[in-house]
């Protein structure tokens, strides 16, 4: 497992331990399964469809990469069996045995070209690592671009881990882009944030606004690397509700003080809250019966109030433009106001109209 | 060429002691798994049949023929893409692209994918595709004497940067997430759970078929001269044969297993993807014919399946142990064991029936750990 993925697993862990210790669902204590799925597609099919025929799971929470989805997605539709999908990804899909806890593209990547439009950056860098969610992110963010009058500048890709971005700062810094707009995945940041750095471009010069940068990923980094640049999320460690101070002090006290939060755990963490409250809601684990209660169901998230889209299987969510500060916590520095309806396919946006 | 398949007889006794182990082999995979196991346990072996299809390819070009290939995933992926393309075309209608190439941003079906939504293109091509490539490069590897260390190195390049390029072109190939979702195979529903066992038959039926076809290939003289390539190329080339031939006729072999087993894979495992195809799969289908024991068929099976099980039953107990104990094993083997499982079971019997050596010619091989490439190095830099 990756690190970022023990940390979704710890917080599920958490709410799992919390609907324990508060009697269980039905009557009944939840037994976790843990497996691993290697950072290999195939894997998280293989194990996926072990927890189903041989651990007989009521229900399974997990998944990081859309690569990991799209190799599950088939197992959890032949057998009828419920995933929760903790990260933000890409949009363009709602399967039927597939709940959605992150963000799609509307509560999250397009919440972020608003902001830059509205902070006069018109000319966008889109740098991304070289698969499925970048490039699909980059086709809606060019799209977006088109109608809005934003140009864009670059867009270039690099293999899921690549360490080298001499190049493409070079072209970055030819192309004089008023921001960047980054899908880099996992390590590929620290290399890419740190050559920014030490080829001088700071982010008072050219802001990075990142989407799949979290408070774990700034601890890679490092604060003082990335501090002053830009994340898209729906949750922060400072998100301040009282429901997130109460997360944050249960995850401390369950894993270390010096631990942070961030949004995939705070996804996670909500998925497995709204699987139990459809469940007593239900009053079975049957699968259907489960989906039936979970239309509609509200709950009262660290990130404020979510509630399950009965059609599309995602959530409302807040969207949370965040800065990056020295300490490696992100404040925001804006917010959507409220709850965005998911809409995955775009479909209420007329300049996204042929892309899915 | 008529001349050289003719193989040598081997003696009643062995033969059908030889027979009765098939036998039980065949009633094993036939009848005991398919009684024994569960859907869930019956599906994985199918998975690891199908790694053992490629395993005995890669002994007939390693174990036999001294070609360390460590690409086969190449010739995995092609088949593997293949069948999947089909299957994906198949699935998407006349006239619709596949689900992935919508959200790449693709509008126009590519040229390469269009013969592919026939089956009778498509299958086929699983096996040839793979058989021309391996010939291609076979004819320009062989011919420049490129051996050992070398030639191992050019084929591990070969499948990196495969699934580079499967990475790269995403509105093609489907990029990192590779091809999946498939719900039919010919007609037949694949989720439900007659015909996915109906599949593991038609595996373990094509492995078994397939075992037979390699031994005669093996003891045939085309076997006996692949044997004397691997352990003296020079001197068959001066008794008048051409090397290039039969190493080329060994490698193109072991591609078209692979091709097979990749294309068989794609049903079974309902995904293809490029870190299916990439250097360290590769590895580990050659780390399963080294544990089992190269240079004899029923040991790189044994092995590919062993290795595979291990790699289930650990990481469903300890979930990020399995490498370090691959690793551990590999070196193990190497070190202590160059013959394998096979090859330490044979000295375990020759010790308890006190026979020093039963046959010469196997023994003395399983005992040397890299019998061709050390010395054709030496060979090939002295020009």
């Amino acid at each position: 497992m990756a690190i970022s993925e023990v940390t979704v697993k710890n917080a599920e862990l958490l709410a799992i331990d919390q609907i324990n210790a508060a009697g269980g669902v039905l009557g009944k204590q939840i037994v976790p399964v843990v497996e691993d799925g290697q950072s290999d597609w195939p894997t998280f099919a293989e194990k996926s469809q072990k927890l189903i025929s041989v651990d007989k799971v009521a229900v399974v929470f997990g998944g990081w990469t859309s690569a990991s989805r799209k190799a599950m997605l088939p197992v959890y539709e032949s057998n009828k069996a419920l995933l929760f999908y903790p990260v933000q990804y890409e949009g363009l899909e709602a399967s039927p045995y597939i709940y959605y806890m992150g963000a799609t593209t509307n509560q999250q990547i397009v919440p972020a070209l608003d902001y830059l439009k509205a902070q006069g950056k018109t000319k966008l860098f889109l740098v991304g690592s070289d698969y499925v969610f970048p490039k699909t992110a980059n086709k809606e963010i060019k799209a977006y671009a088109k109608a809005n009058g934003i140009d864009i500048v670059g867009e270039e890709y690099t293999p899921l881990g690549a360490t080298e971005y001499g190049t493409i700062i070079n072209k970055i810094t030819a192309a004089k882009p008023t921001a960047v707009f980054n899908t880099l995945n996992g390590d590929s940041n620290v290399a890419f944030f740190k050559q920014m750095r030490s080829a001088g471009v700071t982010p008072q010069q050219l802001p990075v606004l990142s989407v799949s940068v979290a408070e774990q990923e700034v601890q890679g980094i490092g604060a003082d690397v990335v501090a002053g640049d830009l994340v898209s999320w729906n949750y922060y460690q400072t998100t301040n509700t009282p429901e997130s101070v109460a997360f944050v002090k249960a995850y401390q006290a369950k894993y270390g003080a010096d631990k942070v939060v961030d949004d995939p755990m705070e996804a996670a963490f909500t998925g497995v809250h709204l699987w139990a409250l459809a469940v007593a809601k239900a009053g079975t684990t049957a699968v259907e019966a489960v989906k039936a209660a979970m239309a509609g169901l509200t709950y009262q998230a660290p990130e404020g109030l979510v509630t399950v889209d009965g059609e599309n299987h995602h959530i409302t969510k807040t969207a949370r433009i965040g800065l990056i500060s020295p300490s490696g916590q992100i404040n925001e520095v804006a917010n959507s106001g409220g709850p965005i309806k998911p809409d995955p396919f775009l479909k209420t946006y007329p300049w996204a109209v042929g892309l899915s | 060429m008529s001349l050289l398949l003719r193989g040598p007889r081997v003696a009643p006794g062995r033969s059908r002691r030889w027979w009765l182990g098939f036998g039980l082999a065949m009633v094993l995979l036939l009848v005991v798994a398919p009684v024994a196991l569960s859907a869930f346990r019956l599906g994985l072996l199918s998975k690891y049949l199908c790694f053992a299809i490629v395993a005995l390819g890669i002994d007939v070009a390693w174990g036999y023929g001294g070609m360390l290939t460590l690409g086969q995933g190449v010739f995995f992926g092609i088949g593997g893409y293949a069948m999947a393309m089909y299957m994906k075309l198949h699935q998407a209608g006349a006239g619709h692209l596949p689900d992935f190439m919508t959200w790449s941003g693709v509008s126009k079906l590519p040229l390469i994918w269009k013969p592919f939504r026939y089956a009778w293109v498509a299958l086929p091509a699983a096996v040839l595709v793979p058989v021309a490539l391996a010939v291609g490069l076979g004819y320009l590897i062989f011919r420049q004497r490129v051996r050992g260390a070398y030639f191992a190195i050019l084929t591990q390049a070969l499948a990196a940067a495969f699934a580079i390029w499967l990475v790269g072109e995403q509105g093609l190939t489907g990029g990192t997430n590779g091809l999946t979702n498939f719900h039919e195979l010919l007609g037949f529903n694949l989720s439900d759970p007659a015909n996915q066992r109906s599949l593991y038959f038609v595996v373990a039926g094509t492995l078994l078929g397939l075992f037979l076809l390699a031994r005669a290939l093996i003891q045939s003289r085309y076997g006996r001269l692949l044997v004397a390539v691997r352990d003296g190329e020079d001197r068959v080339r001066f008794l008048g044969y051409n090397p290039l031939v039969v190493k080329t006729l060994a490698f193109a072999f072991s591609a078209a297993l692979a091709g097979l087993a990749g294309a068989l894979f794609v049903p079974v495992v309902g995904i293809i993807s490029p870190t299916l195809v990439d250097v360290v799969p590769s590895l580990e289908l050659l780390i399963g014919v080294a544990v089992g024991g190269r240079g004899t068929l029923y040991g790189a099976i044994i092995g590919a399946v062993a290795v595979n099980w291990a790699k289930t039953g650990l990481s469903e107990h300890f979930a990020s142990g399995w490498l370090y104990f691959q690793g551990a094993l590999f070196v193990l083997v190497i070190v202590y064991a160059p013959g394998g499982m096979v090859g330490l079971w044979r000295k375990g019997r020759d010790a308890v029936v006190g026979r020093r050596t039963t046959r010469p010619t196997r023994t003395t091989r399983t005992e040397r750990p890299e019998p061709v490439s050390a010395r054709t190095v030496e060979l090939t830099s002295a020009p």
